[in-house]
């Protein structure tokens, strides 16, 4: 019964590390109709601008904005630099150029911080809380987790919900010409986009790096973890996304438990298929087997 | 207002419009008549900046059109509602609304949706639900308010009339009519339904092969019978 | 040109297989003047040419982009690995060769079959799932597959007849690094002449459709989902050889070698030779494979230290592919053709 309790608990914190990174996806996907790829490398190589500060003795806070910012910098300059030249071009232009950008980040940090894992702080506790002598694997690190993503989607929801820019934003990805007749600056929301996707993307490594290993790739399993769950949602739905990756990461949490944690990316990938062959359009589509 | 002058413009190798003049007067509706492929979609796209003219120019109110990004268009006073609606069924009513709010100039009063929601009740009742539940008709009443509340002073309007009911067409064109008169409102308005355009309409175009064959009152064009025959079928 | 000669000339098979012969012939003058060191280097290329043999016509020819054929890779070495593992009672080498082919193909029948209903970023998701996914196998199944030290695989001694007739020819003792470079290279040869002459033909023709407007080509009758799942397969068989070879020039499959960065970097190959075409498929292999060398010392010489200067290498690629992509998406082979046409058609 522990056992079973402790292993919902971290995939639940697993889950919502990638329903965030599901979320940068669709995020992404629903503007520009490109799964960007390049998201687990731009996500690695921000949190090494974050280690490189907090080894250099400044706060875990000061690495942690600094993440933040460089992500959604970053992801306005892909946007700008590489992904406009391709837009409207046939999709696997923009597809491969978001694999040629993944080989780039993942090549640049090896070059730049190394390819030895390294190992990142974390601003919590990483040890269970205790309930009389029983040990709840909730970590104070997982808590935090939890709360910053939901934060997280908070934010989101009002931007979208009730700012004018995030209207903008959405009618951009949902209709380009009507939303420049009607004055958006679509380019600029898309770049907007990207950013914020990117800085969403940012958020997850941070939240996966702490008190853990970080290396060039370690991120590389959480963009198929990320594309499984925003797919499970649906693919164009950010509540799907979040869906997705709680269901992801409470079964990865279970196989990781009872089989081995070796096979957790085969289980991943048994997980798409199956939803791909039963329900391409996500778990919560009405439509029957949309065209995809 | 509208001033259209030698407009030409080609998709590729194929001429869309071919050095079209006109001039939409202010406070009055124009309709732009023809058959299809006649030209009429490509000089409201060419207008609004969507196609870029390859020679000649629109001027709105005086200012040269040919170099304004789309996205600026609103702005001037220009909007433009496309074929096909262009309601964004993703999202509400109300938001829908709202962003037509948005694109009106920085001099504009702000957007009322409440006189939006007056003239339409039933879209007041339905704010929001998103787009989607709108009918053909509502849909179109919808992207007219939209556009309304960009504050333009020109409205070009493709085919509002498209797969609507007789009765719900009669509805549009009047409610555009009585908008001519309240705001003073400039129409170019694009038709393929010829006999309830002209019935509004002051003036109308008549295009063909993206070359404009006339020009004149629509009471003239109305009772050319030769013309009706040849280019509006009715 | 005798009319004999044209005869050949003129039918498609007859000219891939005089293109073959003439291949074989500048192969057996390159691998019998070089050294044993640029031997391995060329049985290198072999396998990356095979492996980016099959993926561009996946992706040139059907459309379908795969980021896993590094897993059907590790497929095509483990099953050569396991097949050799008895040095006394190893099956014949062409039988194994076929066999990872085979192990290969089958896995991407079942692959294919799933991803076939799907395209555009779902099957580039799951077969980047694939790509993470299959190296965790290895770790699990540590018994049989040798977790993370992988699986030594024993090359079969050279053949008495083939180092005979090799002396015979050339005077030359066979190495065994040479003798694996033969074979790398041989199966090159068979596997392009196989894919030139399916392009060619009614298949071909019919994934060139699919790839183009799949619309249309479901309206004139062909079946989408059976066309997709045969350019899949046939493209993870080659991946299998390529494999099987890649076991056999490097005498070892581990996890390790199958990480996603293989993949990433054989759709870099093709992408740089340009989609769809075999001779930019081996171009880009050739340039996966010498490549790295060439920058690595430059790294070195500018005061990197080993494993940076190791890095260099895919970030040229990285970067040539996604300028590629931007500027003449075309790819060498591409590009180089459609100059060659202008300077035709203004002399």
């Amino acid at each position: 019964m522990q056992q079973f309790l402790t292993t919902a608990l971290t995939g639940l914190t697993q889950g919502m590390i990638y329903a965030a990174f599901a979320l940068a996806l669709v995020l992404i996907w629903r503007s520009t109709r490109i799964v960007n790829f390049a998201q687990a490398p731009m996500a690695m190589i921000t949190v090494y601008i974050a280690l490189v500060i907090i080894d250099a003795g400044y706060s875990y806070w000061l690495g942690f904005a600094a993440a933040l910012l460089s992500g959604l910098l970053l992801g306005a300059v892909v946007e700008r630099v590489a992904i406009r030249p391709v837009e409207d071009k046939p999709h696997i232009n923009a597809v491969i150029l978001t694999l040629g950008l993944f080989i780039v980040i993942h090549a640049l940090a090896a070059v730049i911080f190394g390819s030895n894992y390294r190992s990142f702080p974390a601003p919590f506790g990483l040890s269970g809380f205790r309930v009389g002598d029983v040990n709840v694997a909730l970590t104070g690190f997982s808590v935090f987790t939890i709360l910053a993503v939901l934060a997280v989607m908070l934010l989101l929801v009002l931007l979208f919900r009730f700012t004018n820019v995030g209207l903008m934003m959405r009618a951009s990805a949902f209709n380009q010409e009507v939303a420049r007749l009607l004055g958006v600056r679509v380019t600029r929301m898309l770049t907007q986009g990207w950013a914020l996707a990117a800085m969403v993307g940012s958020l997850s490594g941070l939240l996966i790096a702490g008190g853990n290993l970080v290396h060039p790739s370690y991120m590389d399993s959480v963009v198929v973890f990320g594309f499984v769950a925003a797919v499970l949602g649906g693919l164009d739905s950010p509540i799907g996304a979040v869906v997705g990756g709680l269901i992801l990461g409470v079964s990865l949490s279970f196989v990781s438990g009872y089989i081995g944690s070796e096979v957790i990316a085969l289980a991943a990938l048994v997980i798409l298929m199956v939803v791909l062959l039963l329900r391409p359009g996500g778990l919560f589509s009405h439509a029957p087997a949309r065209r995809v | 207002m509208l001033d259209i002058r030698d407009l030409t413009a080609a998709y590729g190798p194929v001429t869309a419009l071919d050095g079209v003049s006109f001039t939409a007067p202010e406070g009055k509706i124009t309709a732009v008549l023809g058959a299809n492929g006649a030209g009429k979609t490509s000089l409201l796209r060419t207008i609004s900046g969507l196609l870029r003219p390859t020679k000649g120019t629109a001027y709105l109110a005086g200012k040269d059109l040919s170099r304004v990004p789309v996205e600026r268009m609103s702005r001037l006073g220009l909007a433009h509602v496309p074929e096909g609606r262009g309601v964004i069924t993703e999202l509400t009513v109300e938001e829908n609304l709202r962003l037509g709010g948005l694109g009106r100039s920085a001099r504009a009063k702000p957007a009322d949706l409440e006189r939006i929601y007056t003239l339409f009740p039933k879209m007041a009742d339905r704010r929001h639900k998103t787009a989607h539940v709108l009918s053909g008709g509502e849909r179109q009443m919808l992207v007219i308010g939209r556009a309304l509340l960009a504050t333009p002073k020109v409205l070009l309007l493709d085919e509002p009339s498209l797969g609507l009911a007789p009765r719900i067409v009669a509805q549009i064109f009047d409610l555009l009519k009585s908008l001519v008169e309240s705001d003073g409102l400039t129409i170019v308005l694009v038709e393929q339904n010829a006999r309830s355009a002209l019935s509004i309409a002051d003036y109308g175009v008549v295009l063909n092969l993206g070359k404009l064959v006339v020009h004149d009152d629509a009471a003239v064009l109305a009772a050319d019978d030769k013309l009706r025959h040849a280019y509006l079928g009715f | 040109m005798t009319a004999f000669a044209q005869r050949i000339w003129a039918s498609t098979l007859g000219r891939h297989l005089l293109l073959a012969g003439l291949g074989l012939v500048a192969v057996a003058l390159v691998l019998e003047n070089t050294s044993a060191f640029r031997n391995g280097q060329f049985a290198v290329m072999a396998y990356m040419g095979i492996a980016a043999g099959g993926l561009t016509v996946l992706t040139g020819l059907n459309g379908q982009l795969s980021l896993g054929h590094g897993a059907f890779m590790a497929i095509g070495a483990y099953t050569t690995a396991l097949l050799l593992d008895d040095y006394e009672s190893a099956p014949p080498l062409i039988l194994v060769l076929l066999a990872a082919t085979a192990v290969a193909l089958v896995i991407g029948a079942g692959v294919g079959v799933a991803a076939a209903r799907l395209h555009g970023p779902y099957i580039a998701g799951a077969t980047l799932a694939l790509a993470i996914a299959v190296p965790g196998i290895a770790l699990y199944f540590q018994g049989t597959l040798g977790g993370e030290q992988g699986l030594t695989v024993v090359v079969p001694d050279v053949p008495n007849w083939f180092a005979d007739a090799a002396y015979f020819i050339t005077a030359n003792d066979v190495s065994s690094s040479k003798y694996v470079a033969y074979i790398g290279w041989f199966s090159l040869i068979v596997s392009y002449v196989l894919l030139a002459n399916l392009s060619r033909s009614r298949v071909g023709r019919i994934w060139r459709a699919v790839r183009d407007d799949d619309v249309a080509a479901e309206i004139a009758g062909i079946n989408l989902g059976r066309a997709r799942v045969l350019a899949f397969v046939v493209s993870t068989a080659c991946a299998g050889l390529a494999g099987a070879v890649l076991a056999l020039a490097v005498r070892l499959a581990a996890p390790s070698g199958f990480m996603l960065t293989l993949s990433l970097a054989l759709l870099s190959a093709v992408v740089l030779g340009g989609l769809g075409s075999l001779l930019g498929a081996l171009i880009g292999a050739a340039l996966l494979t010498f490549l790295p060398q060439v920058v690595t010392s430059i790294g070195l010489d500018a005061g990197l230290t080993d494993l940076q200067a190791a890095e260099l290498a895919p970030l040229v690629y990285g970067l040539t592919t996604m300028l590629v992509v931007i500027l003449a998406p075309a790819g060498i082979v591409g590009t180089a053709r459609a100059a060659r046409r202008r300077r035709r058609s203004h002399p």
